[in-house]
């Protein structure tokens, strides 16, 4: 595999006074604030990287308890009413023997939200107090946690097409209930705190004589 | 030109490489963390636009086709993408909505368009159209929030859920649904940031 040229050897953009755009790559001033090219918001690093991180992951993990106690699902059969919440729906999928369906929602709503949970708040750790894990795998963590998150929407798809398509009266009928709305909003707030961090810093944490903040 | 012109950071761990060309089909990777940095795909302007359009129309068949319909002992419902993607319609839920029609049908829609506006002129060896990097940039930062995929995994769970009480027919929406998603797995082997950038770039905006 081709590898760039470097510039100077181990010369990073912000040791040269210059910021990189994370959206284009291009380099500028490290104080111009906004991409010449793209029109990104640019720094040299992510301002306040961790304290945004950290402020959606907390809205994220406040959501996530509500989506995880109220019901998903309000299923009305010959006018008897039944509640589920995601775990609930993870068992009944289960009754019903369908477990490869209920593995892949059990992993979409309960797995990946609580390792993205521990795995940002580690790198925030590591980032501010230095671990024993390698930049590398740090990093691939990263990429894991942000690629994957969107995946933990598929149960609101879940409840949003069974309600739409089981509406039969008196015989059944399925409707959303109030964790949809937190779970959505768990899923979107960790989102934004995955994005929110800069790999940047945990670079940084890989060069001793860095200023170490966020 | 400055200096600055000619370097481009790494995006993952900020170290300063050289602008080069790269060659057809080839891709330069960070010297200490091996992101990519530089890409040069082959056709990717085409593919890109290709994919772009097929998306537009596979979405727009979605929205107009029938969707789902489920029978149970005579009854039927049936439910288009528009039903499902506006199915929280009572209370609280209601916002829910709202989300659910971004994530589903308008972030996808306004990527696709966004590509097609950036790259269509440059295809047509035309001067970028006016806005051409804010639709660029706005195409690169909706990437993730744009979940038609997602969505096509919770139709086949839900299918399960109900196929114990009932049966559902699909309907050509969600083939139209289906081909969208392979269409973004194509996007995205097409699409080369790098040198849409470099041509943004060079060719100046209107």
């Amino acid at each position: 595999m081709a590898v760039a040229g470097p510039h100077r050897p181990g010369l990073t953009a912000r040791a040269a006074g210059l910021a990189g755009c994370r959206t284009c790559g291009k380099v500028a001033p490290a104080d111009v604030g906004v991409c010449p090219r793209c029109g990104s918001a640019l720094a040299p690093r992510t301002p306040l990287s961790l304290q945004r991180v950290l402020a959606w992951l907390g809205v994220g993990l406040l959501c996530y308890l509500p989506a995880n106690l109220l019901p998903m699902l309000r299923t009305r059969t010959f006018g008897r009413e039944t509640d589920s919440t995601i775990v609930g729906g993870v068992i009944e999928l289960l009754h019903h023997g369908a477990w490869d369906i209920a593995l892949v929602v059990f992993v979409a709503s309960v797995v990946i939200p609580i390792s993205k949970f521990v795995v940002i708040l580690y790198l925030v750790a590591s980032i501010r107090h230095g671990t024993s894990l390698s930049v590398e795998a740090r990093i691939r963590l990263y990429e894991i946690v942000e690629f994957i998150g969107r995946w933990s929407m598929i149960d609101v798809f879940v409840v949003a097409i069974l309600t739409a398509l089981v509406q039969l009266g008196f015989l059944a009928s399925i409707n959303p209930g109030t964790a949809a709305v937190f779970f959505a909003l768990s899923v979107a707030f960790t989102m934004l705190s995955a994005q929110a961090l800069d790999p940047r810093l945990i670079w940084d944490t890989a060069e001793p004589e860095a200023p170490r903040h966020a | 030109m400055t200096e600055a012109a000619e370097l481009t950071a790494c995006p993952t761990c900020d170290l300063l490489h050289r602008v080069v060309p790269v060659p057809e089909g080839g891709r330069l990777r960070c010297r200490r963390c091996r992101t990519v940095l530089m890409t040069n795909r082959r056709n990717a302007i085409d593919r890109t636009l290709a994919a772009a359009f097929g998306s537009v129309v596979l979405m727009v068949s979605a929205l107009t086709l029938p969707f789902l319909e489920l029978s149970v002992v005579g009854l039927h419902r049936k439910a288009s993408l528009l039903d499902a993607a506006l199915a929280f319609t009572s209370g609280l839920v209601i916002p829910l909505s709202v989300a659910t029609a971004l994530l589903i049908i308008v972030i996808p829609l306004v990527r696709a368009c966004a590509l097609g506006y950036t790259l269509l002129p440059l295809r047509l060896g035309r001067r970028p159209a006016r806005g051409a990097a804010a639709a660029f940039r706005v195409a690169s930062h909706l990437r993730p929030w744009a979940m038609a995929e997602v969505f096509l995994i919770g139709v086949v769970v839900a299918l399960v859920k109900i196929g114990g009480m009932a049966s559902v027919d699909l309907g050509p929406a969600f083939w139209a649904m289906a081909g969208l998603v392979v269409l973004v797995v194509y996007e995205g082997t097409a699409l080369d940031e790098w040198s849409i950038w470099q041509s943004l770039d060079r060719t100046g905006r209107g």
